[in-house]
């Protein structure tokens, strides 16, 4: 049986093209970059090529893109580099309560080091409250990040207003992880200063991520070594990675593909919603949420166990919301969403992407539904 | 390099007239561990203990033996022949390789099996002692025969002298094999790995069975059952682990019975299915985690019911120990931090919300009325996937 595989917010496939570059990287174009002779100036030029690639689609200069290990080191390189430069101004740094783990864990630290970390809530559509980040964000802020697109939910945050708040003060970074947002939504990088994205999100490699620093800003390093990547992300570069994750923006989504992967939402949405009863989109509606990202929750049932049920129809998706009967482990973000009591296990996490088809969703639909109304029979 | 340790057991050499089988039995699960790295192995026994030749690394040779039941004890030592020059180089290079800064209280503490060796063990003693004093510049040495940081031991025997400094406990016990073969109802859980260890310490040989039940438990839930086998097969070298499909019970059990009684039920066919199963192993007993009290399917009324559907004695080592007890055991051995993965029981959807606590039999036989229990225990039985775990490699 054919695998449906609607779990492209977790990882996508790579595309065959990036492979086949990759494959080719690794045969011919082995050397290491930073060698003198020929063959490391090949490699050097290719790496040139992806990273004016990727610069040109965020509208960028290419200086201004280190590549890194993932959008969790870039994540990492972003946060700490800038709070160590800006400390002398101020120790508030503020970020959103459904950040993702790279980001919150990154908060978490800082706190234990002494900074005052702020978490602006979500409402309802789990996009961040703007009220109260005005309320909160004052002289001694030196830091904003927040996430373009949520990963469990899909909701877009409004970086405009965000951004423009942020303009009204001095020695203060604005940091996006746009990890999900990058190349789902347009994102532009006017007012921000520091922006993450990933590889393996949009067909490309796995192992890779960027992080977009503006050229008027500085921070600091927090890993030391030779000078690839500026300094920033020492070690010698992961070329087949760098090259292929150039090679999956080239053919990055056009206009078109995206309005299908959204069309494939709206389907699933409108098959579950209209087929099966208690059920809740967690998921905000099209304008403010991101084209790939459907979460939907089920009443009395448990998210986990229509994870498994589906995967055995090979159909894979994800659940935000783990569930564990020893300790409440409930993911952050449906926590932050204040779902009620009877929903709040029951989410599932279907993200799509351009090889998915129209009959795809048709068949994931009528499983689910068969699923939902077997466990719902078993969960007394 | 190789390097000679010298092991001792104890309570084997207790046995009478089985002794020599239980040696054999010991050398061989040692040899088993330590071939996995070095196939050249030298392994022989003399009377009361066991000499190994190898030249594996050090730490991994300690961690191997002391996770093999039956060793008391175990000293890297030093062989030197029979030759007082010899014995006072070595006595010396080891106070040398002791690392301890500053003032080192030692002392000499020398045995002597030959006779005929020249020197007796107090003239030995001295001798080296003094030996040692003289020749080690740079410390501050002093002899302490009660409370030493450094005892350097000398064994005289016939063709040999041995001289070691560290004497590294054993687990004691019997060695696995001995006692013949038992079922151990293995779950995720902290309690049941360790029932399997102090079964393992005992001499028998365990054959675990876990139940599995996709799609309400993950698939994460079984690797983490072969992990945790794993783990044991450090103490039994090679372990069948059996994984029954538990699923369709699971939901007849849920459909026809009770609810208050779903846990003892289930527990019930648990046992049934582990004693056919075991039954081709020649498995006399059934091990579980289980200790009195801990949750509702455990009260001793609970466990009269479960027991009551073998005819196979049911051990439960844990009977006597508290979960603190429990968790400290299972860090010793390593299964903690696997147990602890969120995986296991992951979904309550079986556990009843008022659990019956004292259970009669004539309850769960009209309870288990509408169950064809002969035909579900057939198809689970029949569903059985054996997994071989060795301490080398996992092979499906």
């Amino acid at each position: 049986m054919k695998s449906i595989y609607l779990d492209n917010a977790s990882t996508t496939k790579i595309d065959f093209p990036v492979l086949e570059k990759i494959i080719e990287i690794h045969k011919s174009y082995y050397a290491n970059p930073s060698s003198l002779h020929r063959l490391g100036i090949e490699v050097e030029k290719q790496i040139k090529k992806a990273r004016q690639t990727i610069a040109d689609y965020l509208k960028i200069n290419k200086e201004e893109l280190i590549f890194t290990g993932s959008g969790t080191i870039a994540n990492n390189i972003a946060i700490q580099g800038a709070v160590n430069k800006l400390r002398k101004y101020g120790n508030k740094i503020i970020t959103s309560s459904i950040e993702h783990n790279s980001v919150l864990e990154i908060f978490k630290n800082l706190n234990k080091r002494g900074f005052e970390t702020v978490y602006i809530p979500v409402n309802k559509n789990g996009i961040i409250d703007i009220e109260k980040l005005k309320s909160v964000i004052d002289k001694k802020t030196i830091l904003v990040s927040v996430m373009a697109v949520n990963n469990e939910i899909g909701s877009i945050q409004p970086l405009e207003q965000i951004s423009s708040l942020v303009n009204n003060f001095k020695n203060i970074y604005l940091h996006i992880d746009a990890v999900q947002a990058f190349g789902k939504i347009p994102i532009n990088l006017d007012n921000i200063d520091l922006l993450t994205i990933s590889g393996h999100k949009v067909h490309g490699p796995k192992g890779i991520g960027a992080l977009y620093i503006d050229k008027n800003i500085l921070i600091n390093k927090i890993l030391y070594g030779s000078n690839q990547e500026g300094g920033y992300y020492p070690g010698t570069e992961n070329s087949p990675g760098i090259i292929g994750f150039g090679e999956a923006v080239k053919n990055i989504h056009s206009k078109e593909e995206l309005e299908f992967i959204n069309s494939l939402k709206i389907q699933l949405k409108n098959l579950i919603t209209e087929s099966i009863d208690d059920v809740i989109v967690l998921t905000p509606s099209d304008k403010i949420s991101a084209p790939h990202i459907l979460n939907i929750a089920f009443a009395n049932i448990k998210g986990e166990i229509l994870v498994h049920s589906l995967e055995r129809d090979n159909i894979y998706v994800s659940t935000g919301a783990a569930c564990h009967s020893k300790n409440d482990n409930l993911s952050h973000v449906i926590k932050a969403l204040n779902v009620s009591k009877k929903y709040q296990e029951g989410s599932i996490r279907i993200s799509f992407s351009k090889n998915n088809t129209k009959k795809e969703v048709t068949k994931t639909a009528a499983l689910i539904k068969k699923h939902v109304s077997k466990i719902r029979k078993v969960m007394r | 390099m190789e390097k000679l340790y010298l092991i001792r057991y104890g309570e084997i050499g207790l046995k009478g007239e089985n002794r020599s089988l239980f040696e054999d039995k010991l050398l061989s699960n040692i040899n088993k561990k330590i071939k996995i790295f070095d196939k050249n192995l030298k392994i022989y026994k003399k009377p009361g203990r066991i000499y190994l030749i190898t030249e594996t690394t050090k730490n991994i040779v300690i961690n191997k033996l002391k996770k093999t039941p039956g060793i008391v004890s175990f000293s890297p030592v030093q062989k030197v022949k029979l030759d007082y020059d010899l014995i006072k180089k070595e006595v010396l290079n080891s106070a040398k390789s002791f690392k301890n800064k500053g003032k080192i209280n030692f002392r000499i503490s020398a045995r002597r099996s030959n006779k005929k060796y020249k020197y007796d063990s107090m003239q030995l003693q001295k001798l080296l002692g003094e030996y040692v004093i003289d020749n080690l510049t740079g410390v501050d040495l002093n002899v302490d025969l009660y409370k030493p940081d450094l005892d350097i031991n000398v064994e005289i025997r016939k063709d040999f002298a041995y001289i070691y400094t560290e004497i590294i406990e054993g687990l004691g016990g019997l060695p696995v094999g001995i006692s013949g073969t038992v079922g151990l109802m293995l779950s995720g859980g902290i309690d049941s790995p360790v029932a399997g260890y102090m079964s393992l310490k005992r001499g028998v040989k365990i054959i675990p069975i876990y139940f599995h039940s996709f799609p309400f438990t993950t698939d994460r839930a079984k690797e983490k059952v072969i992990d945790i086998t794993k783990t044991l097969s450090n103490y039994q070298h090679n372990i069948k682990l059996h994984v029954v499909d538990f699923t369709k019970i699971l939901t007849e059990i849920n459909k026809n019975c009770p609810d208050k009684l779903l846990t003892i039920i289930m527990r019930r066919l648990m046992i049934k299915i582990t004693e056919m199963l075991i039954s081709k192993y020649d498995g006399k007993a059934i091990i579980t985690g289980e200790s009195i009290g801990q949750v509702a399917s455990q009260t001793l009324e609970a466990i009269q019911v479960t027991n009551n559907i073998s005819a196979l004695p049911i051990l439960r080592p844990l009977i006597g120990l508290n979960k603190v007890q429990i968790v400290n055991l299972a860090k010793k051995i390593d299964t903690y931090d696997i147990s602890i993965q969120p995986y296991d029981d992951c979904c309550t959807v079986f556990v009843p919300k008022n659990p019956e606590t004292k259970p009669t039999l004539e309850q769960i036989i009209q309870g288990e009325k509408k169950l064809n229990i002969d035909k579900l225990i057939k198809q689970a039985v029949k569903s059985v996937q054996i997994l071989n775990i060795t301490d080398e490699k996992l092979v499906d």
